[in-house]
C-alpha cells in the first residue's frame, strides 16, 4: 500500500488525529521553550552535523577503531550484513546461555530487523520493558513514533489494554497509575533476568563506549542487572570521541523529550569487573545503511540521532499518524531513510509524504536537510519510472517556462481554453490527467491581462 | 562472521568513492563554536543547580556541612526508609545514627530490592541541566545500588557543581578511559510514553533526594 492510500484511511480516524494532535502540540511548545534557553543552539547543531559528517565520510576507519576498543575492554563484536544475519547472531547468543526469556529495552534497530519474531520462532520470549513498547507488545500493535511508540494510544485505551492483558481488575486511566502497573508487572522479571538485549544511541569509536539515553530506568535494568548483555547497533551510530558527548548531550534530550536532560544516560565500556554484565556482545548492523551511504545527497539521513523532533513538527505526520508510513521510521526522517534502506521499489511513495514546508529541517538537531533529500529522492523515483505522461508534461512545462515567447503564447492559449472551466473566478475541476491537481484544491484561472501586458500598455 | 565484517567494510569503501584518498578524518571541519563554561560565582551555580533539580520534581536541599547527617536522617524519615545500602567511601558525616546502614558486600538483586534506599556521593553535577553524574567511584558504588532501591539520597559537594555539559564531560573523561561505567541522573525515573505527558516514577528509583553540601 502506498503512503497516499494508507494516509487516506488514517485520516478517517478522528480519535487517532485527536491523540496525535494533542501530544505533538504539547511537545512542540515544550521543545521550543528548552531550545530557546540555549543561546548557542545553532552552534551546537552545526557541531552535531559536522561530527556526523566526519564519521560518515570515514566510517570504515571509525568502525575498525571502535571494534578494537570494544574488544580491548572484554567485549565481543559481531557484524551483520542484513536483518536475518543480525537476528541469527542474537538468537545463537541467547541459545548459548540456555535461557528461554530475555528482557529487552527499546531498540529501533531490532524493530527494523524484527528480532522479536525471530526470537519467538526459536522458543525465546522477548519481554519489552519500555512502557510504550510494552503497550505495543501487549496490543500486538506496531510502533508509530520513534520516541513514543504508542503515541497513537490515549490513556483510556491503554487502561483497557492493561486491564485485559495484565489481568488488573481495578485500574484508573491516570498515567501515573498506568506506569505503576507496568512497574509491578516487570519488577521481578528484571531482578531475575539473565540476558538483556538493548539498542544504543551512540558508540564512541575512540573508547568503545556505548551510550543509552532513556527515561524510565528499564534501559538501566536491562544493561546492568543481567549476566549477559547483547547490544544491537546500527553502523552509523558512531561518534569520534567521548568529548563529543558535550554536543549530543545537549542536542538530543532537548529535541526529543523537550527536557534539559532526560532522566538517565548510561555509558558502559565493555565489561567492568564487579559492576554489570560479565559478558558483553555487540552486534553491528548494516541492513541497508551502506546503500544510504552510497548516495552523496541522501547520505545525511544517517546523521539521524532518532530524536523524533521532525515528526513532532510535521503537519503531515500530525494528521496521518505514524502507521500510514508503513515503516519503522515514520514522519519526515522515515520518508527519506526508509526508501533508501529498503529501496525505492518498496517505499517509493514515501518521498511524496510531505508538503516540503521545511519545518522538519528547522527542528532537526543535526541539520539533516530533509526537504533537499525528499526532492532528490522524488527525482530518483521519476528517473526509475522512465517516461510517464506526468514526466512528459513536466518537461513540456519546463520548456514553456524557460522562454518568454513560449510562456506568453501559452498564457494566451490558456486564456482562450479556460473559459469553459472557470466558474465564478475559480477553476474547480480540470479535465482528464490534470484532474489530480484540482481533486483537493481550486485553481485560479489565468487573469484577463498579465502584468507584462499591463506594463507594456503604460 | 569475519566474512560479514569484510563485506560490510568493503561496501562502505565502495559507497565512499567520492571521498578523496588523501582526506583524513580530521580534515572534515568541525566548528566547536558553542559555549564551554562560564565565569559565574559558585553561589550562582549552586542556585541554578538547585532550581533545575527541583524542576524534575526531585527533592533538593542546601545543607551546611555540619548538619548533613540530620538532613539525611530527615529525608529517610520523610520517605519511611530505615534500611539503606551505603557504598564504603561515603563519609561518616552522611551516616546518621538510628538508621540501619548496610555495606555492599555483593548483595544479590533480591537483597537490594528489599532495602529501602541508598546513600551515595557523586562525581560531578551540572547546573545548567540539574544533572548528577556517577562514575562508580568508592562513594558511589556499582550501578545496581542506585537503580534497584526506591529512594536515592545523593550528596553533592558544592565544589563539584559545574556550569555546563562540556565541563562535566571533560571531568568524566578519566573515568571513561579507565573503563568505568558512567550514569547521568536527572531527576527520578519518569516516562512521557502516555500522551507525551511526563509522569515520575517508573522502573528506577521513584524518589531522588539531592543534598547540596556547602
Amino acid at each position: 500500500m502506498t503512503f497516499q492510500e494508507s494516509a487516506h484511511i488514517a485520516l478517517q480516524d478522528t480519535q487517532l488525529r485527536h491523540n496525535i494532535g494533542n501530544a505533538t502540540r504539547a511537545i512542540r511548545a515544550k521543545r521550543n521553550h528548552v531550545v530557546a534557553e540555549l543561546p548557542d543552539w545553532q552552534e551546537l547543531r552545526e557541531a552535531g552535523r559536522a561530527l556526523k559528517e566526519r564519521v560518515l565520510r570515514h566510517l570504515d576507519h571509525y568502525l575498525v577503531q571502535f571494534e578494537q576498543a570494544v574488544q580491548g575492554n572484554g567485549g565481543h563484536v559481531h557484524w551483520a550484513r542484513d536483518a536475518a544475519e543480525a537476528n541469527r547472531v542474537v538468537v545463537e547468543l541467547v541459545r548459548a546461555t540456555g535461557v528461554d526469556e530475555v528482557v529487552k529495552s527499546k531498540s529501533l534497530t531490532t524493530e527494523e530487523t524484527r528480532l522479536n519474531e525471530a526470537l519467538e520462532e526459536n522458543g525465546i520470549r522477548p519481554r519489552e520493558t519500555d512502557l510504550a513498547q510494552l503497550i505495543i507488545q501487549l496490543g500486538r500493535d506496531k510502533p508509530s513514533h520513534v520516541l513514543v511508540p504508542a503515541i497513537h494510544k490515549n490513556r483510556a485505551e491503554i487502561r483497557e489494554l492493561f486491564k485485559r492483558e495484565l489481568g488488573i481488575e481495578d485500574l484508573s486511566d491516570d498515567p501515573a497509575e498506568l506506569a505503576e502497573a507496568a512497574r509491578r508487572h516487570l519488577r521481578d522479571r528484571f531482578l531475575h533476568a539473565r540476558v538483556g538485549i538493548s539498542g544504543g544511541n551512540f558508540g564512541v569509536a575512540e573508547t568503545g563506549t556505548i551510550a543509552l539515553f532513556e527515561s524510565e530506568g528499564n534501559g538501566r535494568m536491562c544493561t546492568t542487572l543481567p549476566d549477559t548483555l547483547i547490544t544491537v547497533l546500527g553502523i552509523e551510530k558512531l561518534i569520534p570521541t567521548w568529548q563529543d558527548f558535550e554536543v549530543y548531550l545537549q542536542l538530543l534530550p532537548r529535541s526529543s523529550t523537550a527536557e534539559r536532560m532526560n532522566p538517565y544516560n548510561s555509558f558502559w565500556t565493555g565489561v567492568h569487573e564487579g559492576d554489570g554484565p560479565r559478558e558483553f556482545h555487540l552486534v553491528l548492523v548494516d541492513n541497508g545503511r551502506t546503500n544510504v551511504l552510497a548516495d552523496e545527497i541522501g547520505r545525511q539521513a544517517l546523521n539521524c540521532i532518532r530524536c523524533s523532533a521532525c515528526m513532532n513538527f510535521c503537519p503531515v505526520y500530525e494528521r496521518t499518524g505514524g502507521h500510514a508510513y508503513n515503516s519503522v521510521y515514520p514522519g519526515p526522517i522515515g520518508a527519506i531513510l526508509t526508501p533508501q534502506l529498503e529501496g525505492l521499489d518498496r517505499a517509493g511513495s514515501l518521498p511524496y509524504a510531505s508538503s516540503l514546508c521545511g519545518a522538519c529541517y528547522d527542528a532537526c538537531p543535526v541539520k539533516i536537510d530533509i526537504p533537499q533529500v525528499l526532492v532528490h529522492l522524488r527525482r530518483e523515483v521519476v528517473k526509475s519510472e522512465g517516461l510517464d505522461p506526468e514526466h512528459a508534461a513536466m518537461r513540456a512545462m519546463a520548456n514553456v517556462f524557460s522562454s518568454r515567447r513560449r510562456y506568453e503564447l501559452a498564457q494566451r492559449l490558456a486564456r482562450a481554453g479556460q473559459w469553459p472551466l472557470a466558474r465564478h473566478g475559480v477553476i474547480q475541476h480540470l479535465p482528464g490527467a490534470l484532474s489530480g491537481w484540482t481533486a483537493t484544491r481550486d485553481m485560479l484561472p489565468v487573469p484577463k491581462q498579465s502584468f507584462r501586458d499591463w506594463w507594456r500598455q503604460r | 562472521m569475519s566474512q560479514a565484517r569484510e563485506e560490510i567494510l568493503g561496501r562502505i569503501r565502495t559507497a565512499l568513492r567520492d571521498v578523496p584518498d588523501h582526506e583524513a578524518p580530521g580534515d572534515v571541519r568541525v566548528e566547536r563554536a558553542y559555549r564551554r563554561g562560564s565565569n559565574e560565582s559558585a553561589e550562582a551555580l549552586v542556585a541554578r543547580f538547585v532550581e533545575r533539580v527541583a524542576d524534575y520534581r526531585a527533592e533538593v536541599e542546601r545543607v551546611p556541612g555540619a548538619s548533613l547527617g540530620e538532613a539525611v536522617a530527615r529525608a529517610c524519615e520523610r520517605h519511611g526508609a530505615r534500611r539503606l545500602v551505603v557504598p564504603e567511601n561515603v563519609p561518616a558525616a552522611a551516616r546518621p545514627e538510628g538508621l540501619d546502614l548496610i555495606p555492599d558486600d555483593g548483595l544479590t538483586h533480591a537483597e537490594l530490592d528489599a532495602v529501602d534506599g541508598v546513600i551515595t556521593g557523586c562525581a560531578v553535577a551540572i547546573a545548567d541541566t540539574g544533572t548528577i553524574a556517577l562514575d562508580g567511584a568508592g562513594d558511589q558504588g556499582r550501578r545496581a545500588l542506585t537503580l534497584v532501591p526506591d529512594l536515592h539520597v545523593c550528596i553533592v559537594p558544592g565544589s563539584r557543581i559545574v556550569a555546563s555539559v562540556p565541563e562535566a564531560t571533560a571531568r568524566l573523561s578519566d573515568a571513561v578511559t579507565a573503563q568505568r561505567p558512567i550514569t547521568l541522573i536527572s531527576g527520578p525515573s519518569a516516562t512521557s510514553d502516555i500522551e507525551l505527558r511526563r509522569v515520575e516514577g517508573v522502573h528506577g528509583p521513584r524518589r531522588l533526594v539531592v543534598l547540596v553540601v556547602e
